[in-house]
């Protein structure tokens, strides 16, 4: 875990986000226990963690919308407990499920919130640019109430990154869409992060690794992980693993697989198709044995029909944490 | 606050809640001004059983106004963007008051149309509308409006749901009105404990303090009185919002 510095104490701070043993309680439930980490200028973060691990609780703290039980937040070096006001101007929020006026159009509601924050510059030149960024300017004479989910999404992001915040905290900005517009929101979230900081929750892996800096992995309300993304991909792929469709007699293709040198795992996976069955091999890491596998089988005459890699899963991922915490101890 | 009060007020127009209101009430109390003075089978100039019945009828009106302020918020999580934009807690709650005070002032302001048949009518006839008699009702109506707004804010404050809002909020007034009668009674008119619970109940019962406007009379500490009730419950709300925070 990183060190706190207290620069900022000076005026000066090295980390934009600063979250110091964060603990929140829900009558007799930890939602959080003891989180921390900080989060540097310019840093854009991958905030990870399954259903319920106390990703939204976090971002809530952050953001002002509740109190932690204890621990304390620092935003751009301002506590935010007892400076809300200050910390609240450098921070767009885009809560889990957007917090839209559905009977207004989003223009309406652009100016709402551009008045609500008190932003003072030039509003229809500003709400304009972002209307361009995250590309509404075509509904934005539209009742939110009438736009796709996707489009709903959007006006969100929009609504919190007017007045130009240096914090930016997406709740789950992907969810529910499709996967043209997942694509766009991360490319979106891209452009947005070359001047801000940006924390981002999901608990799809694969979107953190192509988005974020570092990823910042959460499991029932403790970090578990945090580290740069690339390293984590690597430490990940050190269990490779792969589907495989071979024709030939299960019992017997599954002990030559067994008996390959470097497969740690074979296990029949799915219905069979004609006389093919499909396994998933799981080898450890150094060595491809992949080359081998293949002439193993060409010996016995049981031609591969198919083969693809299986991506690391979330679940998965938590197994390979824990498991290396415990072994730490 | 300005930039809650005019999003309530665009609200109110866009759905149908402010028409509804505004609408439905001008026409009951235009229907109750006539029939209680110059088409009632009596016919006189004396408007004090319109301007009870103004009271009663704003004790369902108002609730319907302010229903929808908080429980509507919390439902839609549209609470999330006010209580995160750097905007005080307070101010969020006194920008929806004012639009829900601003309503009920149209309907004032509009229901003085109601008044022109009575002074044409008067013309024809004997004794004329007393004026300081309208003017001192309205002042009333106002204070204890703005009562009755701060109480239907708390309870929205409280609830998800807007029909629970309301009917909380009716059943409140109503119980309030009770209450003013209470202090009436036989067995609380002596001196000691009963005249501690005579008190106390006087001083709860916003509807005691109506009086003295009613009859025309500016009376200083039944303003002060109201203006207090209802920016204590304006902070009562504030205070449950901020307590919520904690849970």
């Amino acid at each position: 875990m990183c060190a706190h510095p207290r620069a900022h104490a000076k005026g000066i701070y090295i980390f934009m986000i600063e979250i110091n043993n964060l603990v929140k309680k829900f009558g007799k439930k930890y939602a959080l226990d003891g989180v921390s980490f900080s989060i540097k200028k310019g840093e854009i973060v991958g905030f990870l963690g399954p259903n319920g691990a106390g990703k939204s609780t976090t971002m809530n703290i952050i953001t002002g919308y509740i109190s932690p039980t204890s621990g304390s937040v620092t935003v751009g070096g301002v506590d935010v407990f007892s400076e809300p006001m200050k910390v609240k101007k450098m921070i767009g929020f885009l809560p889990e499920q957007p917090p839209l006026y559905i009977d207004m159009t989003v223009w309406e509601y652009l100016c709402f919130v551009y008045e609500l924050k008190g932003c003072k510059m030039n509003k229809s030149a500003h709400l304009s640019e972002i209307c361009e960024l995250v590309k509404i300017t075509d509904v934005k004479n539209r009742l939110i109430k009438n736009l796709s989910k996707g489009y709903k999404q959007r006006v969100g992001i929009a609504a919190a990154i007017i007045g130009g915040p240096d914090v930016l905290i997406f709740d789950e900005p992907t969810v529910g869409l499709d996967p043209k517009q997942i694509i766009e929101i991360r490319s979106l979230l891209r452009a947005l992060s070359k001047e801000r900081t940006i924390i981002l929750s999901t608990h799809i892996l694969s979107e953190v690794q192509a988005v974020c800096d570092r990823i910042v992995v959460i499991n029932a309300g403790k970090i578990i992980a945090d580290e740069k993304t690339a390293k984590l991909s690597e430490a990940l792929g050190q269990s490779n693993r792969f589907r495989v469709k071979i024709s030939g007699p299960s019992r017997e293709v599954l002990n030559l697989l067994k008996s390959i040198h470097g497969v740690t795992r074979v296990t029949q996976d799915g219905a069979r198709e004609g006389d093919a069955f499909p396994y998933i091999v799981e080898y450890s890491g150094s060595i491809d044995i992949r080359k081998m596998m293949f002439r193993a089988l060409a010996d016995k005459g049981w031609p591969i029909l198919a083969m693809e890699g299986v991506d690391i899963s979330l679940e998965d991922l938590f197994v390979k944490l824990i498991d290396g915490e415990e072994e730490k101890r | 606050m300005i930039a809650v009060f005019k999003k309530e007020m665009k609200s109110y127009f866009t759905t149908v809640t402010g028409y509804v209101f505004l609408g439905v009430a001008l026409l009951i109390s235009g229907f109750v001004l006539s029939i209680t003075t110059f088409m009632s089978a009596d016919p006189s100039s004396d408007t004090s059983n319109y301007f009870s019945i103004v009271l009663i009828m704003s004790m369902v009106f108002l609730p319907i106004l302010t229903m929808r302020s908080f429980s509507d918020e919390r439902r839609t999580k549209t609470d999330q963007l006010l209580f995160t934009s750097p905007v005080s807690i307070f101010s969020l709650v006194f920008g929806k008051f004012l639009s829900a005070l601003c309503m009920f002032l149209i309907y004032l302001a509009l229901s003085l149309f109601n008044f022109i048949p009575l002074f044409a009518f008067v013309a024809e006839g004997a004794a004329g509308p007393n004026v300081a008699m309208i003017i001192g009702n309205f002042i009333a109506l106002v204070l204890v409006g703005m009562c009755f707004i701060a109480i239907g804010i708390f309870i929205s404050s409280l609830t998800e749901n807007m029909f629970a809002s309301a009917v909380i909020t009716v059943a409140t007034l109503f119980g309030l009105l009770l209450i003013n009668g209470i202090s009436g009674l036989s067995f609380l008119q002596g001196d000691g404990f009963a005249e501690v619970i005579r008190v106390v109940i006087d001083w709860i019962s916003i509807f005691a303090r109506f009086d003295a406007f009613v009859f025309g009379y500016f009376d200083i500490p039944s303003l002060i009185y109201y203006i207090s009730v209802t920016f204590i419950l304006l902070l009562l709300t504030e205070r449950h919002f901020q307590a919520r925070r904690l849970i």
